[in-house]
């Protein structure tokens, strides 16, 4: 088991946004959330990275318990996150940014394999190589998510999580990304997806949650929870009435 | 007459710049990887300086300076790790008025310790009389030890923040924290760094500028006020800026001897503060965009 979360609850001062959250990722698996706005999707991710103090609960990573420890342990675990909104060092080259998630590699004294990560995420984002030496706040929407899921890359995670990726993108685009995560997952990763694009996300994803208002509504094989007339009322947009008439 | 009386307050003006600068520099730096204001930097100058001239009575003046500045480097690294490390999401009001507090207190210890005593060290080469005569212009060797120095440390600080995996990683914290520490960087440890900089670089301006403009247990809080007004001049944040800012006061506090009373000199920077405080609070070479979005 790669990662397992037992009765979480976390959220800011005294508001709780997450009541009892379990869910579980296995190696290998690319597992989405969906849910509404506020239904606790980046809270629990940002909880899982360290971000936010749990109030109870466990969360084990790779058999360790990770709960209460700092961002930067959990990540040299080999937990990395894409936080919401990219959150790329804009003032910075896009360069620099990867060197900068490079930057666990170094920790564990593999300096060698900086440079080789960098260059497999730029095989994987052709375009990132081609703005190398450009600062990150001017390239665009899309380029700046590549980016982001690169930085993160280069810490060689096991598990990914990303943070609604899709998030302001154009169709054509959020299509690429999607895509990439898919080849991710090819490529040895384990990827925990939260998203609002329910329809494109269970597509591609083994296991799906739904969160709402904190707790997890319902849980199984993507492709059942696609099927669900609960879940294609509330989240994939089909009016189902219409549809029996 | 008049044009060598000119470039003499030039002269004067640009030492002052740059001095007021190399303050700057400090308030920067810290600024940038904490978003407070440091208001202890100006004491950082004064221990430093103090220090050195304490142990220049028993050790060659580059030796002195050397240590003066380690210990100033201590003293910076043991202010963030007692009194700013332990805060969980400090807010900016509250770490502002620690820092307040601490540089009336170091103030206070220095008082105990040094006396209220002006001292200085010794010209680093010449003395007070020693002049070099550069196209008319009468300018001391220490004045060239200041534009030098400070010149070196804006040169280094610039490599370190572009070129080394520590600076990038400063700058990476100052861009954004979170995704800075998502990247594996211990953004406290980031925190105390800046302080150990910023309190190596205010000793050793403290050190270069002593023999000009001598050094007391307060000196310290002049010299912030005109360190602060150049960094919010330039624009908070901005190092470079800092240094063209930094020229800019000196060389009107050097003129306005000319139109006002020197009393009314010290003015110079508070009126400039205030007006830029209130018509421009980006500073003269911020974007007005990137300050919108910051905090304090």
């Amino acid at each position: 088991m790669m990662l397992k979360v037992r009765n979480l609850e976390a959220g800011y001062g005294k508001l709780k946004v997450l009541r009892r959250v379990s869910i579980h990722v296995k190696q290998g698996e690319i597992v989405t959330i969906i849910g509404a706005n506020g239904a606790g999707k980046t809270t629990l991710l940002n909880t899982i990275a360290g971000l936010i103090k749990t109030q109870s609960g466990e969360i084990m990573f790779s058999g360790k318990n990770i709960h209460g420890l700092p961002v930067e342990r959990i990540v040299f675990y080999g937990c990395s996150l894409v936080p919401e909104g990219r959150q790329v060092f804009s003032t910075m080259t896009v360069k620099e940014n990867l060197l900068l998630g490079g930057y666990v590699l170094k920790r564990k004294k593999m300096d060698g394999a900086v440079e080789d990560e960098i260059e497999s995420v730029y095989s994987l984002f052709p375009l990132l190589r081609e703005r190398k030496k450009q600062l990150a706040g001017t390239l665009s929407g899309g380029e700046q998510q590549m980016l982001a899921i690169g930085r993160a890359l280069m810490a060689r995670p096991s598990l990914i999580m990303m943070d609604e990726p899709s998030m302001g993108l154009a169709p054509l685009i959020v299509k690429d990304i999607f895509n990439i995560i898919y080849k991710l997952r090819e490529g040895g990763k384990t990827v925990l997806l939260v998203e609002q694009n329910a329809q494109a996300s269970l597509r591609i994803a083994d296991r799906g949650y739904v969160l709402e208002t904190g707790r997890v509504k319902l849980q199984g094989p993507a492709e059942d929870l696609l099927a669900n007339r609960d879940v294609q009322r509330a989240y994939l947009g089909k009016d189902i009435d219409a549809d029996n008439l | 007459m008049i044009i060598e009386l000119f470039f003499q307050y030039l002269v004067a003006g640009i030492t002052y710049g740059i001095i007021y600068s190399t303050v700057a520099i400090g308030f920067n730096i810290i600024y940038n990887a904490t978003g407070i204001i440091n208001f202890a930097q100006g004491e950082f100058v004064m221990i430093g300086g103090m220090t050195a001239v304490t142990l220049n009575a028993f050790l060659p003046l580059p030796l002195a300076i050397i240590i003066a500045v380690i210990i100033t480097m201590v003293v910076g690294a043991l202010i963030d790790i007692i009194f700013i490390r332990w805060i969980v999401n400090p807010s900016v009001l509250r770490m502002i008025i620690i820092t307040i507090g601490l540089s009336i207190v170091i103030r206070e210890i220095a008082l105990h310790v040094w006396g209220d005593g002006v001292r200085a060290l010794p010209y680093f080469t010449g003395n007070e009389i020693t002049s070099l005569s550069i196209a008319g212009v009468h300018i001391s060797p220490q004045v060239l030890w200041v534009i030098g120095v400070c010149s070196v440390v804006v040169i280094a600080l610039n490599f370190f923040f572009s070129f080394t995996l520590v600076g990038r990683q400063m700058r990476a914290c100052a861009s954004n924290r979170n995704a800075a520490r998502l990247c594996g960087i211990n953004a406290k440890n980031i925190v105390t760094l800046s302080f150990v900089l910023s309190a190596g670089i205010g000793a050793l301006a403290g050190c270069v500028i002593s023999p000009i403009t001598y050094v007391q247990y307060d000196s310290g809080t002049g010299l912030a006020i005109k360190g602060f007004t150049v960094a919010i001049l330039g624009g908070l944040g901005n190092s470079m800026a800092a240094v063209a800012a930094g020229i800019i006061l000196g060389i009107l506090e050097s003129f306005s001897i000319w139109v006002l009373p020197a009393a009314y000199k010290d003015a110079i920077a508070i009126s400039i503060l205030l007006i830029i405080l209130f018509y421009r609070p980006s500073g003269l070479f911020g974007s007005r965009e990137v300050f919108r979005l910051k905090e304090f």
